[in-house]
């Protein structure tokens, strides 16, 4: 029926005037930022290129034919970023999954639990990463405990784990947080126990509500991996670090730093879709 | 006629504000409670604490003669016993119309999928939102929403409905048609308490109306009674102001 009404209509002249208007003002608009976007870059380019030191940079940071040489030798570093993201993500997800319930548990039974959580938090939250993989990396193998690994990449990936733990239990705990209150008696009052409420009814929307945080945090995780490169770990930073260390040129550094890109640039992307959707999804939502 | 629910000198205060004071109330079987009374005069607080989502501080509530504000007692297996309908709905957004209504059923009475399933649907179909199973409720009207939240308290069966001013997010039009399930439950013997501002209607359903003022119930006796002869100035002076307001 819709598409009978819209094959009826034809637009009114005043109608036609005013898309002819807005179709002049984009132009200009286009014509403004194209402008603008050239002297900009065009600026940019042209001190970088003048600088004094140019040729220099260009030799050792831009270094195309050096540049290929490495690749497959960053590339192999990047799987372990990658493993280690992967790996990580999912103890993570399930850590901070037990903080957040851990934080928001109101059941007098779990207080020391929840005094434990908290301080978790604080600590991990607060203290630099580098700083957690140092002292895991350094002081967990001087420990010598029995059937405890000294290996590295394992040692790495336990440090980011606890840190981004923290992290994530946090946006975990603010989605549960953000679920009114209402929805929580409609559930009791149905009869469903405190645990099912928070299985049935909070814990689907809250975790709704925080993927494109989540998302975020994701993305950091996978640049974080880096920093485990302080351990010794070949990943990408490290395998860059020895070539340019062995050859005073920098160009693998520049390579490690396109591979990172090429992975979290298309992820940020989504994410900030994500943001817009769940945005727009929540305004329809209006109260709820 | 034995009495389901019974408040015996029911006391509640948030902080130094007493909300309700000494209060006493008896709901037979098969019969509608309505509860009128100023914004703030304690109505929804009275039907929360029957519920048990707050605690009460002094006084005995009562359910088919079993003491629910003993703190042994199990509250979830009290709430079973009970549907509540809010003002705002409170339906689960992220669960389409028919997994709202089979929560309750599969998780608290231990239903199978398919026995929920088919509760749900009778009653969906009962009340005209068959067609509605499978859509999430911001799909919903305002009235389609509220009759789902009545549908989804009605699907564990429960010995005594309360109503919290169901009617008072909707527009006038979409009114009537959760009202007249309300009326529906009446006929068929369910027993309510329910707070409201649609005096029409209370006179409709009640067999007794209790005017609510500051925690109190100041004067209580049958619609004709209360609301078109009440004796009260108090009782008076808030029909006058409901009058003026097009609500009577």
């Amino acid at each position: 029926m819709s598409e009978r009404n819209h094959s009826a209509w034809s637009p009114s002249s005043r109608e036609l005037q005013r898309r002819a208007l807005r179709r002049k003002l984009s132009r200009k608009q286009g014509l403004i930022a194209a402008v603008s976007s050239i002297l900009v870059l065009g600026t940019l380019t042209a001190i970088l290129i003048t600088s004094p030191g140019w040729e220099v940079v260009k030799a050792t940071f831009f270094d195309i034919q050096y540049g290929k040489e490495v690749f497959p030798t960053v590339l192999k570093g990047l799987w372990i970023n990658l493993q280690l993201t992967f790996f990580g993500a999912i103890a993570i997800g399930i850590i901070a999954m037990g903080l957040a319930l851990m934080r928001t548990t109101k059941s007098p039974a779990l207080t020391p639990f929840r005094f434990l959580a908290t301080a978790y938090v604080d600590i991990f939250r607060g203290a630099p990463l580098i700083l957690i993989i140092l002292l895991v990396g350094f002081g967990v193998p001087a420990l010598r405990l029995q059937g405890v690994s000294s290996n590295v990449i394992v040692l790495g990936t336990i440090a980011v784990v606890l840190t981004y733990s923290a992290y994530v239990a946090e946006v975990i705990r603010s989605g549960i947080l953000s679920i009114h209150p209402s929805q929580r008696a409609a559930a009791r009052s149905l009869g469903l126990t405190s645990g099912q409420t928070m299985r049935f009814v909070v814990l689907p929307q809250a975790l709704r509500r925080v993927v494109p945080p989540l998302l975020n945090d994701f993305v950091s995780l996978l640049k974080d991996t880096g920093l485990v490169s302080i351990l010794g770990v070949t990943d990408a930073v490290r395998a860059a670090q020895i070539n340019a260390s062995r050859t005073f040129n920098y160009t693998p550094y520049v390579v490690a730093a396109i591979l990172f890109l090429l992975i979290t640039i298309p992820m940020t992307r989504y994410t900030d879709r994500a943001i817009r959707h769940r945005t727009q999804a929540q305004n329809s939502e209006g109260a709820i | 006629m034995t009495n389901v629910l019974e408040l015996q000198n029911v006391r509640k205060a948030f902080g130094f504000e007493v909300v309700l004071n000494n209060l006493s109330l008896q709901v037979p079987e098969h019969t509608a409670t309505v509860l009128i009374g100023a914004s703030g005069s304690g109505k929804s607080t009275l039907l929360r604490c029957i519920n048990l989502l707050e605690t009460i501080d002094d006084g005995q509530i009562f359910l088919d003669g079993q003491e629910i504000t003993d703190p042994s007692i199990k509250v979830d297996d009290v709430r079973r016993k009970l549907g509540m309908v809010f003002q705002s709905f409170n339906l689960f957004p992220h669960r389409t119309v028919l997994e709202n209504i089979t929560l309750a059923p599969v998780k608290v009475q231990d239903k199978s999928e398919d026995e929920a399933h088919e509760i749900a649907t009778k009653l969906l179909s009962r009340f005209d939102l068959a067609d509605k199973a499978d859509q999430y409720p911001d799909r919903l009207s305002g009235g389609q929403q509220q009759r789902v939240a009545i549908i989804r308290s009605l699907a564990v069966n429960p010995r005594l409905l309360l109503l919290d001013e169901i009617t008072s997010a909707l527009d006038p039009v979409l009114v009537n048609e959760v009202l007249s399930i309300v009326r529906d439950l009446k006929q068929d013997g369910m027993t309510m308490v329910l707070a409201t501002h649609e005096m029409g209607f209370a006179t409709q359903v009640a067999d007794e109306v209790c005017f609510l003022e500051s925690g109190n119930i100041l004067e209580r006796g049958s619609a004709e009674q209360v609301l078109k002869n009440p004796t009260d100035p108090k009782t008076q002076e808030f029909l006058k102001r409901v009058h003026q307001a097009g609500r009577l």
